[in-house]
C-alpha cells in the first residue's frame, strides 16, 4: 500500500492512541482536518492491507502480573525447524515464534518464542515443555529474562517535509 | 500482584479484540457489559492512569508500508549502561527497548519505512557507541498471540 500525505498525518496523529471520547474518529478527524467519514475510509484501507493489525488495547504485562517474562531461544536442527515450529507457536503460553537468523560464532540460537508467566518457576515449567517437544532436533537452548522496559512506544514515523 | 477486580481483567481481555471502525466505536462493548459507553470510557482511561493499559488505538505494521522491523541485540557494559541506552533511545526508530539477563543484554526493535533503514540505523548506533548491534529479522513467523491474559 502506498501511503499518501494524508495516511501518513493520520499514523502521525493516531500513533499514540485514540481520544478516549465516544467519538475518538469524529475527534481524531477536526484535528486532521478532514471529514471523519474519510478518515474511517483510509484507516479501513489500512486495516485491509494490513498497515494496521487491529485497533485495540495495548497492556502492560508487568502491571498484569505476568512479571516474569522469558525470551526462550533455541538451536534446532534446520531441516526439523519447518515441522517444529508451527508446534512451538500453537503453544498458548508462547506469544511471539519466530525463525531468525543465528550470529554464530557468539549466537546459535535460530527460534524465538516468548514465554509469559508470573514467575520464574511458572516460565521454566513452560520451557520444559518445550523443550520436550523439540527433542532430538534441539542442540541447544536459553533463556533470557526481561529485567526492564527501558522503552515501548507505538510506531514512530519520522516526518517528512 | 495488583488490585485489578476480575471483572477489570475481564474487560481488560476484551479490549485487546479488534475494535470495530465506526462512528461510535465504544458503543457495541458497553451495550455488551450493560454499561454506558461513558461508563466503558471512563474504566479505560482508569485502566490507563493505572499502567495497565499503555495505549489503545490502532496497531501499525510498516512491512506492508515497505517498512520494516528488526530485533537487534548489544552487549553494552554494565558501567556504560545507561550512557548507551540514552544514545540507542534517541532514534525514534527504536520502538521497544528491554534490559535482558545474557551477555547480550539490550534487546529492541528497530522500526524503519524501508528496508535498508534497519542496517542504516544500526551502522549509525555502533558509530555513536562503538559496540556491535547483532541484527536478527524474523526469516519465517510461526504465530503471534498478540493477547496477554489479564
Amino acid at each position: 500500500m502506498t501511503l499518501d500525505a494524508t495516511d501518513r498525518a493520520i499514523i502521525e496523529a493516531l500513533q499514540g492512541g485514540l481520544p478516549l471520547v465516544p467519538t475518538p474518529y469524529a475527534e481524531a478527524a477536526q484535528a486532521l482536518d478532514l471529514p471523519e467519514e474519510e478518515l474511517i475510509e483510509r484507516l479501513q484501507d489500512m486495516k485491509d492491507t494490513g498497515v494496521i493489525r487491529r485497533i485495540a488495547a495495548a497492556t502492560n504485562h508487568y502491571k498484569l502480573g505476568m512479571t516474569a517474562n522469558g525470551m526462550t531461544v533455541w538451536d534446532v536442527a534446520d531441516n526439523r525447524l519447518d515441522e517444529l515450529g508451527p508446534q512451538i507457536g500453537a503453544l498458548p503460553f508462547v506469544t511471539h515464534c519466530y525463525e531468525r537468523p543465528r550470529a554464530l560464532p557468539e549466537w546459535p540460537y535460530n527460534l524465538f518464542a516468548m514465554v509469559h508467566g508470573a514467575s520464574r518457576d511458572e516460565v521454566e515449567e513452560k520451557r520444559s515443555q518445550i523443550t520436550a517437544i523439540l527433542g532430538d532436533a534441539l542442540r541447544g537452548a536459553d533463556i533470557l529474562y526481561s529485567t526492564r522496559i527501558l522503552k515501548k512506544t507505538g510506531l514512530r514515523l519520522r516526518k517528512k517535509g | 500482584m495488583s488490585d485489578l477486580t476480575q471483572s477489570d481483567r475481564d474487560l481488560i481481555n476484551l479490549l485487546q479484540e479488534d475494535m470495530p471502525l465506526a462512528h461510535r466505536p465504544f458503543a457495541p462493548l458497553a451495550a455488551q457489559l450493560g454499561i454506558s459507553e461513558d461508563a466503558l470510557i471512563a474504566r479505560i482511561k482508569q485502566l490507563k492512569e493505572d499502567g495497565f493499559l499503555t495505549r489503545f488505538g490502532p496497531f501499525f505494521d510498516v512491512a506492508p508500508m515497505g517498512g520494516a522491523f528488526c530485533l537487534c541485540a548489544m552487549a553494552v557494559p554494565a558501567a556504560e549502561f545507561e550512557t548507551i541506552l540514552t544514545k540507542v533511545n534517541a532514534h525514534p526508530e527504536v520502538a521497544h527497548n528491554y534490559e535482558r539477563t545474557h551477555h547480550l543484554n539490550m534487546w529492541f526493535v528497530l522500526a524503519t519505512e524501508t528496508p535498508e533503514g534497519i542496517a542504516d540505523v544500526a551502522g549509525k548506533i555502533e558509530a555513536e557507541t562503538g559496540i556491535k548491534v547483532h541484527c536478527f529479522p524474523k526469516l519465517k513467523e510461526f504465530f503471534i498471540g498478540f493477547k496477554v491474559a489479564a
